[in-house]
């Protein structure tokens, strides 16, 4: 049991990283990744929104959503599906989270909440946050799966805005092309380290 | 058409680009763009969700209390998302299989919050219609190229019809499985930008 939670873990952290191997959450992750410190703080805001997120829709999707979810509620109720609904109730969920990091961050941590400034209420539009909550419904994680799974994609999110933002800042001494500084650098940047990333593809588990 | 519409429409497609200059919308430009065949429903449904999203954002925009307006601005573009979600389940079932999570991602797809935010807030239903289409238009356009490469190059065919003969085949073409892989992706949308700035020249970023 421990291993598959494991394996499960090292596969969304390095084989289908987050940002490299689905380019989810790529908006946030091109803008932040000029400083390090920057990109350090992000990363940790979508650990911790991810870890929270996807285990609340498992929950919201099995007990409210899916096919006959309510019947808990009620027998009548079983016939229902309401997945449907789906898109709406999990960017409630993470608008709702996003709301509660960033007033916790604002009352505790106020350093690092100057420093995300604008972008800690984009990670609410981050794709990798709603992206993470699709799959777990897609692949039908169960509660102790979806918990792994969100904790493990912030991870890997986490090392590859960090490893870029590193690279990014060395770029600053190096002749990059006039035409390809900036965001076409970044892309090709990000595209070697995807190719990078693929060297965990055999890792079987 | 008047001149403020037609800027509206027209500006986007090459001199601020959504994707190439204001960086937005780019998760689904690199994920659905490995065939031709989903980046053409893909960007349908984006052209439709995004024009929708900007009119209703426009004609809502007076009513809107500033303070809740990213909630309201989701919840319309949510529903726009799965209109456009249950018509592909409908009518285009297996390109909806193929497309997966990327389709209620668009929810999350900058663009349209950006849109909405930027531009459908300040300005009349008309002209916001106008910018939703013409941002729609391009971002269809580095999306299909990117979908005309990497579909052509790694696996020599357009829309699923062979153009280049594969050497496994019987052919002369051997693929490019690099152009299928995400890393591929990032190599187009890069090389991409680097043309558009060699010929564009006041979009280079100084030190970035």
């Amino acid at each position: 049991m421990l291993e598959h939670y494991l394996g499960l873990a090292v596969k969304t952290i390095f084989v289908e990283n987050m940002a490299l191997a689905f380019f989810l959450g790529m908006c946030s992750f091109l803008a932040v990744s000029k400083k390090i410190n920057t990109a350090f703080g992000l990363g940790l805001a979508v650990i911790f929104v991810l870890t929270v997120t996807v285990p609340i829709n498992n929950l919201l999707f099995n007990y409210a959503l899916t096919d006959g979810a309510l019947a808990w509620l009620h027998p009548d109720l079983a016939g229902y599906d309401l997945s449907f609904l789906g898109f709406l109730c999990y960017i409630g969920t993470i608008a709702a989270m996003v709301q509660i990091v960033e007033m916790t961050l604002d009352r505790f941590v106020p350093t690092l909440y100057a420093a995300l400034g604008v972008f800690l209420p984009l990670i609410a539009v981050n794709c990798a946050i709603l992206g993470a909550s699709l799959f777990m419904v897609e692949r039908d994680y169960n509660f102790g799966e979806s918990v792994v799974f969100g904790l493990g994609s912030g991870i890997g999110w986490f090392l590859a805005v960090v490893a870029l933002a590193s690279i990014r800042e060395r770029m600053r001494y190096s002749n990059v092309p006039p035409a390809l500084r900036g965001l076409g650098m970044t892309f090709i940047l990000t595209g070697l380290m995807a190719i990078g990333f693929m060297a965990f593809g055999g890792i079987q588990l | 058409m008047a001149a403020p519409g037609r800027k509206a429409l027209l500006d986007p497609l090459f001199e601020n680009n959504p994707i190439a200059l204001q960086v937005l919308g780019i998760c689904s430009a690199l994920a659905v763009t490995t065939k031709m065949e989903t980046s053409v429903v893909m960007c349908g449904a984006v052209i439709f969700v995004l024009t929708f999203s900007n009119f209703f954002v426009s004609l809502l925009r007076n009513n809107i209390p500033s303070s809740i307006r990213i909630i309201v601005q989701l919840t319309i573009i949510s529903s726009l998302v799965i209109i456009a979600d249950q018509f592909l389940k409908a009518y285009l079932y297996d390109i909806s299989k193929q497309l997966s999570v990327f389709v209620g991602l668009i929810i999350t797809n900058c663009i349209i919050m950006g849109r909405a935010e930027a531009f459908a807030m300040q300005n009349r239903p008309s002209l916001s219609i106008m910018d939703g289409l013409g941002n729609g238009f391009g971002y269809s356009l580095i999306l299909l190229a990117t979908g005309f490469f990497r579909e052509l190059l790694g696996s020599g065919k357009l829309f699923g019809h062979t153009v280049f003969p594969l050497a496994t085949e019987g052919g002369w073409y051997s693929p490019n499985g690099l152009m299928t892989l995400s890393a591929g992706a990032f190599f187009i949308i890069g090389g991409f930008i680097w043309a558009l700035r060699v010929w564009k020249h006041d979009q280079v970023e100084e030190e970035g």
